[in-house]
């Protein structure tokens, strides 16, 4: 059995651009935030100017409440780095309010995983400066 | 129905460099230009003829051969750059094109994977992403939907593998013979791909010769383009791989790219998928031959595990697929030449070339590059004889 965990220090962090900063602020205060089409309610795969579905240009930021279920995952054994500890289990979550993100799953065993996991964002800081949203099951499992 | 202008370009020569785990005398420039020179002289065309070099190192390959002034494509992977030396032709801009790609000396950490296998994108970087778990993530969406499973998967890499245990000219010549247990034996990587699902890294160049209509009749063994398309959705590992996603209301989802591109490729050829005698279908993971057959129409949807399973595309089956043992045994090269390799194994298969798995009698092939995992895929269709 193999729990799964965040990850330490040392890994890459990322680099924010001028339209992806309100994302990783909301990280380090612990707030998971999102963008939607004022227009039309769209929510995109990454932080834009410009709405991928009515091209109107109204994005604007929302927190989520942080709760979804588990899309598709997978069990990392050969990191691409040293950096990564393992097992690791990236993953794709579908947050309740409609909007998809990359992350990984911690806090269970990798056998736990499982299509429509009940899963709850976990922050865990990585470096002085990012703090990266995990998700952690919400039922015991 | 008017042909396409694609049938008045040829593809004339076909060369691949030597491929090894490693190079040393050779840095992606030289080993790409070996390339060049190697594919011009299948042609039987000089140097001198050539108008326009397409692929990562066409201007330095414009140098090394003196071949200025012409026309440079620095850009293009694969088949969209063999589609751009088509459309330089039938646009009269260019009578000779060389498509070059290579890769040396770039893969020297043998801590970590290979450097074009790690996104440095912000939203994926610090969750230890790289090309098998993005794949990954396609494919375990596939197994939770339509049941694919592991063994499906160890049964396409066993079978692209062989093709490469009896290519003397792969890499991995000799390693075999594979069944999918000793595919599923080997160790975990990113699950459900253990290492031997996924593929391996290498260095190599290889190189096309395309001409016009009027100038391959003086070739020894020109094929012709029959149709070819490109889908993308957008930058590769940067953003989740979600493969219901659909950017158009109606159109495809994420994990069928590449379906409209089969399409477009059929219609512009006239044919089906009926119609394809071997497929050099792109292998950078097991479960991404199950996704193409079910994408570009070979089988339906969700059926391309039973597919495989039932043997259509072992050396004797309805539909050879990766004659030469593709990425997994062939060779991988870097980011370009493995792509432009699918497209070389078709032509040599259309010829009656190939030293081993020549398809008997195969007068239509298809290519394919890319995968769900990096968001786009191409599809190429080749004759043997003119349309």
């Amino acid at each position: 059995m193999t729990l799964l965990k965040a990850q330490a220090r040392g890994i890459p962090t990322p680099s924010p651009s001028v339209h992806s900063q309100p994302y990783w602020d909301g990280c380090r205060e612990e707030r998971l935030l999102f963008q939607r089409c004022a227009s039309c309610g769209f929510s995109a795969l990454r932080p834009s100017t410009v709405c991928a579905s009515c091209r109107g240009t109204s994005m604007a930021w929302e927190q989520s409440a942080g709760f979804g279920s588990l899309y598709s995952w997978t069990v990392v054994w050969r990191p691409p780095d040293p950096s990564f500890s393992v097992p690791y289990a990236p993953a794709i979550v579908r947050l309740d309010e409609e909007f998809w993100l990359m992350s990984a799953i911690i806090g269970c065993q990798a056998d736990d995983l499982h299509d429509g996991m009940r899963v709850g964002v976990m922050f865990h800081p990585v470096s002085d400066s990012v703090t990266l949203p995990y998700f952690s099951p919400l039922d015991p499992v | 129905m008017h042909p396409h202008p694609f049938g008045d370009v040829a593809i004339a020569g076909v060369y691949n460099t030597p491929q090894a785990r490693r190079l040393p005398d050779h840095t992606s420039t030289s080993i790409a230009l070996a390339g060049a020179v190697g594919a011009l002289a299948d042609a039987r065309i000089s140097p001198g003829e050539v108008d326009g070099v397409v692929g990562p190192a066409s201007a330095e390959i414009a140098l090394e051969l003196g071949l200025g002034p012409c026309t440079r494509r620095p850009s293009g992977l694969g088949i969209p750059a063999v589609l751009d030396a088509a459309a330089l032709i039938v646009t009269g801009q260019c009578s000779v094109v060389v498509v070059a790609a290579g890769g040396a000396g770039v893969h020297t950490d043998a801590t970590s994977t290979a450097p074009w296998t790690r996104p440095a994108n912000e939203l994926v970087v610090s969750y230890g992403l790289f090309t098998a778990a993005e794949f990954a993530l396609m494919a375990r969406r596939h197994m939770l939907t339509y049941g694919t499973t592991s063994e499906q998967m160890a049964t396409v890499a066993a079978s692209i593998r062989n093709n490469g245990h009896v290519n003397p000219e792969a890499i991995y010549f000799g390693r075999g013979p594979f069944t999918a247990d000793d595919i599923l034996a080997s160790r975990m990587v990113a699950d459900p791909f253990h290492l031997l699902d996924c593929a391996t890294t290498s260095e190599g160049g290889c190189a096309l010769v395309l001409v016009a209509a009027d100038r391959a009749s003086d070739t020894p063994a020109p094929v012709w383009i029959l149709g070819g398309a490109s889908d993308s959705f957008g930058p590769a590992y940067m953003v989740p791989p979600v493969w219901d996603f659909r950017a158009r209301h109606g159109g495809e989802c994420f994990g069928r790219v590449g379906a409209q591109a089969a399409r477009a490729s059929f219609a512009m050829a006239g044919l089906t998928p009926d119609d394809v005698d071997v497929a050099e279908l792109y292998d950078p993971f097991s479960f991404e031959i199950i996704r193409q057959l079910e994408t570009f129409g070979f089988c339906p949807e969700g059926e391309g595990g039973a597919f495989v399973n039932d043997g259509n595309i072992a050396p004797d089956g309805r539909l050879p697929v990766t004659t030469d043992g593709g990425t997994m045994s062939f060779s991988h090269a870097g980011v370009s030449a493995q792509q432009l390799q699918r497209v070389i194994r078709a032509a040599q298969q259309l010829r009656g070339s190939c030293a081993t798995r020549q398809v008997e009698g195969a007068e239509v092939a298809m290519s394919s590059n890319g995968g769900a995992g990096a968001l786009f895929c191409d599809v190429l269709l080749l004759g043997k004889e003119r349309p």
